[in-house]
């Protein structure tokens, strides 16, 4: 059996002819005759199924993911979750993605765990130590001391005890990022002293606003941490992302960890890492909404965003100004600034896409507008 | 210390903020100061704000003093005898208008027995909350709001006798119904409006049931017999208007047939209604194309140059003809001037409308619809005592809407034709249901309103039931006649040589941006590129700079304005558009050249 399969290997894809194998085994014996019979008959399908040269698949596409569009701005369902855990759904979460934007609205992680963390070991522990803190989130009060340039900055010990922190390692801290300033213990207090002793009081009070978001402890941009259960295992949620430093802790499953942000992971795990992660957000949302678009119209999507191995939006400064046709450019958008760089260095239209041929009124190069007819005279 | 604006304008303080307050309404009821004056006393923020300006929108109600309403039996029966009116009541103190601010400081019992000795007025009928239109809606209290907003505004397009001197007007696009009738089941509104003398619509019997289809997604089925007897029978009403212009330099149009060299002759025919004074005779018979006021104009440009010219001196044909598609009896013809002493002269077309296929009809409840089918009396369905409705209504009309209320009319006009009564329907304070129902009872029919149905082609008896009822049915303003719409070839536009826009200059269906994405989807390719054929055009190109040549058909020959003769130059079909843009470039000192080489 094996043998036969290995003949249809080039013919069919190695998914297929794994379902065909999974199938046949199930199903017990089966004769050779039987299955080739099968196979052929999965090959006729499946080149059938193929696209067909000259589809206009990108257009498909656009009108496959746009339909559901339109009906999403009609949904008021754009966001989730409580007032610190949210994250951006619908159609402002597609846009954001689509358009390749760089700040998100509300990035997230989704943090996995190796074992035993991921058993539930110190998960409330392990969760907290991510949570980024800033000194403002520890202090209760910032004063300037006129008399003696001094900046008072009183703790909350209440909060200091729940994250595990003492004013020394806080102080640490502070004199570790802080130049210029000398730090002392003040039991329920920590004051600061500018070395420099004839610091304008306007430099002090910079100072102080400076200093409140210096950072203490956990993973800079991780805002709220969630531990939680999925299936068996603990899973920590965030808002805020910050995938780079997250994969080097120990104890994380960097395999499975993910981010919202397609730019991070870009930056970490590389271009075809930042494809699948645009094809899952993109998939995800429509899924969400209940819509139901194929794939592969994402995947398309995907793909021109990054063929050029850095993410471009769909949007003017983005795909659209790589397109070849100066025609093509002006109708979408600004087209005076196109026409006139196109006038400045002389370009050149080919003609070889839909718009410039549906301006100038030619067969556009699609469906039956790619075969041509040609005859040849007879001579006499 | 309260602070006191009147009309948003600061004017001083005040002590003790309730004494003023309700001394200015004390003096206000006692009629020494205007009843349009209203007082706003912000407790939170400590400010008093009296109105007189004009543009609040204000409300009657009845004053409440210590529990007892100031309106008293003794009062109603003075209005019933006419000895005392509405505005009696206001200057006596026992009516008064608040607008929003002054109701804030307000409460208001919304009946008699509900009022406590907190409450500050009682409001004369729950019926006050609406509108005129709104109240005309009958048992509207039965319906979701968004019916009966929806019920007001369709009767505000119905068509009915708009004025009573309507035969000596001329108003702009007007319709006027032909037998209006006053509804069976009506509501005070339509006592108080005085509706009888201007009634919008026709009682008429309607069945609730489908018949094939014709009457799916909100349309309406009519009986033939129905409208030939008269039924939603309009006449549309619009004028042409024509004067004489004065011009620089003492020309001035006139108002003639016009002579047969004036440029833009049409034919002799168009003419033939004109009389000797070029104006149309009243009662002519008018199509497409007929000339109503015959006007020429002086020539237009009348430069020093042209002065030798001799086509220079002749006028221009400017009179006022019928538009595509148009038709029409000439009503009336008026000979006047306007303000600067021209003369002015206004012809009114008068056409019959005959209920037709697309013709917008509705109930008072906010379920318009669309004519879908006329039927021959023959084939409509008929009851057991042989009742034709006139109009079939689809049943899909009314779960997603709720509209009760078009069903209890139904019911009521059914009550009211039989037994020969006006039905109540006032909102909130009608003939309830059950009344009805059991009075229909007692008139020997069922009491829900269903009837035994026969199938009006083939005879049988219809296994369901059919709910048939007198209905007030309302003709609208949206006649397909003024709508209708289609185009092969006509007009273009000058500059773009595409068709041109909309019904008035005949134009063309827009495919548009996302139609065409359509197509190419389909990769119907060529089929694409001969919807878009309109502005076809073929242009000479010179293969050598790549500018758009000249050919000269009187010659023969082509030439390049450019290169001169000795070079290529090849014809090229675009589309007139991208010549255009090619033209725009060039102005833009943009020297684009068109590289032509074989497609195969």
């Amino acid at each position: 059996m094996d043998k036969l399969m290995d003949e249809y290997a080039d013919k069919l894809p190695k998914k297929i002819l794994e379902d065909i194998q999974d199938y046949v085994q199930k199903k017990g014996s089966i004769n050779q005759a039987k299955l080739k019979k099968i196979l052929d008959n999965t090959v006729v399908e499946y080149e059938d199924a193929k696209v067909q040269p000259g589809e206009a698949v990108g257009i498909i596409s656009a009108e496959s993911i746009g339909e559901p569009g339109t009906q999403m701005t009609l949904n008021t369902f754009h966001f989730a979750g409580v007032a610190e855990m949210n994250v951006t759904l619908g159609l402002p979460r597609i846009i954001e993605i689509l358009d390749g934007r760089k700040n998100l609205k509300t990035p997230a992680m989704e943090i996995y765990l190796k074992p035993p963390y991921s058993k539930g070991k110190d998960i409330k522990a392990f969760a907290i130590a991510l949570k980024e803190t800033k000194l403002s989130h520890i202090a209760l009060e910032f004063s300037i001391s006129l008399l003696d340039s001094e900046i008072e900055i009183k703790m909350d010990k209440e909060k200091m005890k729940n994250l595990g922190l003492t004013n020394s390692q806080v102080i640490n801290r502070l004199s570790k990022q802080l130049k210029g300033f000398n730090v002392k213990d003040n039991k329920d207090s920590i004051l600061l002293r500018s070395r420099n002793k004839e610091e304008s009081l306007n430099e002090i009070y910079k100072a102080k606003e400076k200093i409140k978001d210096i950072h203490i402890s956990g993973v800079k941009d991780i805002g709220q941490v969630l531990p939680v259960k999925r299936d068996d295992e603990y899973v920590i949620m965030t808002s805020g992302s910050n995938l780079s430093e997250i994969l080097q802790l120990e104890g994380v499953d960097a395999y499975r960890t993910t981010t919202n942000n397609i730019f991070e992971i870009l930056d970490v795990l590389g271009i075809e890492a930042a494809r699948q992660a645009i094809i899952d957000e993109v998939f995800k949302v429509i899924e969400d909404q209940g819509f139901n678009v194929d794939i592969r119209h994402i995947m398309l999507v995907a793909d021109t965003m990054c063929v050029y191995g850095a993410i471009k939006g769909i949007t003017r400064y983005g795909v659209v100004s790589e397109k070849s046709s100066v025609l093509a450019r002006a109708s979408f958008e600004t087209p005076v600034k196109h026409i006139i760089n196109a006038a400045l260095i002389g370009e050149v239209d080919h003609l070889n896409s839909v718009v410039e041929n549906v301006m100038l009124n030619q067969p556009v190069p699609i469906g039956t507008g790619v075969p041509d007819l040609v005859t040849r005279p007879i001579k006499k | 210390m309260t602070e006191a604006y009147i009309n948003s304008k600061f004017i001083g303080t005040v002590d003790d903020a309730n004494s003023f307050v309700a001394r200015i309404k004390e003096e206000r009821r006692a009629n020494n100061m205007t009843s349009n004056l209203n007082v706003y006393h912000n407790e939170t923020a400590d400010e008093i704000f009296i109105e007189t300006s004009k543009g609040r929108a204000r409300r009657p109600l009845i004053i409440v003093r210590e529990g007892q309403p100031l309106l008293t039996e003794k009062h109603l029966k003075q209005l019933e005898k006419n000895e005392i009116s509405w505005s009696d009541l206001i200057k006596q103190g026992v009516m008064e208008y608040l607008d929003a601010g002054e109701e804030e400081n307000a409460l208001v019992a919304f009946f008699e027995k509900d009022i406590t000795p907190e409450h500050t007025h009682l409001e004369i009928t729950p019926l006050a909350m609406f509108g005129l239109t709104t109240a005309l809606v009958p048992y509207g209290n039965f319906n979701q709001s968004t019916r009966v907003n929806a019920g007001s505004k369709n009767q505000k397009q119905a068509l009915g006798l708009y004025s009573s001197n309507f035969a000596v007007r001329m108003d702009m696009d007007v319709n006027l119904m032909h037998y209006p009738q006053v509804p069976i089941v009506n509501t005070i509104m339509h006592e108080i409006s005085g509706y009888s003398k201007h009634p919008a619509g026709q009682n008429i019997i309607i069945a609730v049931m489908s018949y094939k289809g014709y009457n799916m997604e909100d349309a309406i089925i009519l009986n033939k017999a129905s409208i030939d007897r008269g039924f939603g029978r309009s006449t549309y009403y619009r004028p042409s208007i024509s004067e004489e212009l004065r011009y620089s330099g003492g020309l001035i149009d006139q108002i003639s047939i016009p002579d047969k060299d004036v440029k833009g002759y049409k034919s002799e025919r168009d003419y033939r209604f004109l009389e000797e004074d070029g104006i149309i005779y009243s009662e002519a018979q008018v199509a497409e194309g007929d000339v109503i006021i015959g006007k020429t104009s002086p020539p237009r440009f009348l430069s020093s140059l042209e002065e030798y010219n001799l086509a220079a001196g002749t006028r221009r044909e400017s009179s006022v003809a019928m538009k595509h598609g148009e038709q029409g009896i000439v009503d009336f013809v008026l000979l006047t001037e306007n303000e600067e002493g021209n003369r002015l002269v206004q012809v009114r077309l008068r056409d019959q409308r005959i209920p037709e296929i697309g013709d917008k009809f509705t109930s008072r409840h906010g379920q318009k619809g669309v004519v879908g089918l006329i039927v021959p009396e023959a084939d409509m369905p008929f009851s057991v005592s042989g009742i034709v409705p006139d109009l079939i209504f689809s049943p899909h009309g009314i779960p997603s809407r709720m509209t009760i209320s078009h069903l209890i009319e139904i019911l009521g006009g059914k009550v009211g034709a039989l037994s020969g009564r006006y039905i109540n329907g006032t909102t909130f304070d009608a003939e309830p249901e059950e009344k009805l129902r059991e009075e229909l009872k007692g008139l020997g029919f069922r009491e829900n309103g269903v009837e035994t149905f026969y199938n009006g082609i083939t005879g049988e008896v219809m296994e369901a039931k059919i709910f048939v009822g007198s209905m007030y049915y309302l003709k609208l303003k949206h006649l397909v006649a003024n709508k209708i719409h289609s185009r092969a070839r006509g007009p273009i536009q000058l500059l773009t040589r595409q068709p041109t826009e909309g019904r008035a200059k005949e134009g063309g269906l827009r495919l548009g941006e996302m139609e065409k994405d359509t197509f190419v989807a389909h990769g119907a390719s060529l089929l694409l590129k001969e919807r878009f054929d309109s502005d076809r055009t073929i242009v000479p190109v010179c293969e050598n700079c790549g500018l758009i040549a000249i050919k000269d058909e009187y010659k023969g020959k082509s030439y390049c304005p450019v290169c001169g003769e000795n070079v290529e130059i090849t014809d090229v079909e675009i589309s007139y558009a991208f010549k255009l843009i090619l033209d725009e470039f060039k102005s833009l000192g943009i020297y684009q050249r068109l590289q032509l080489e074989s497609k195969y």
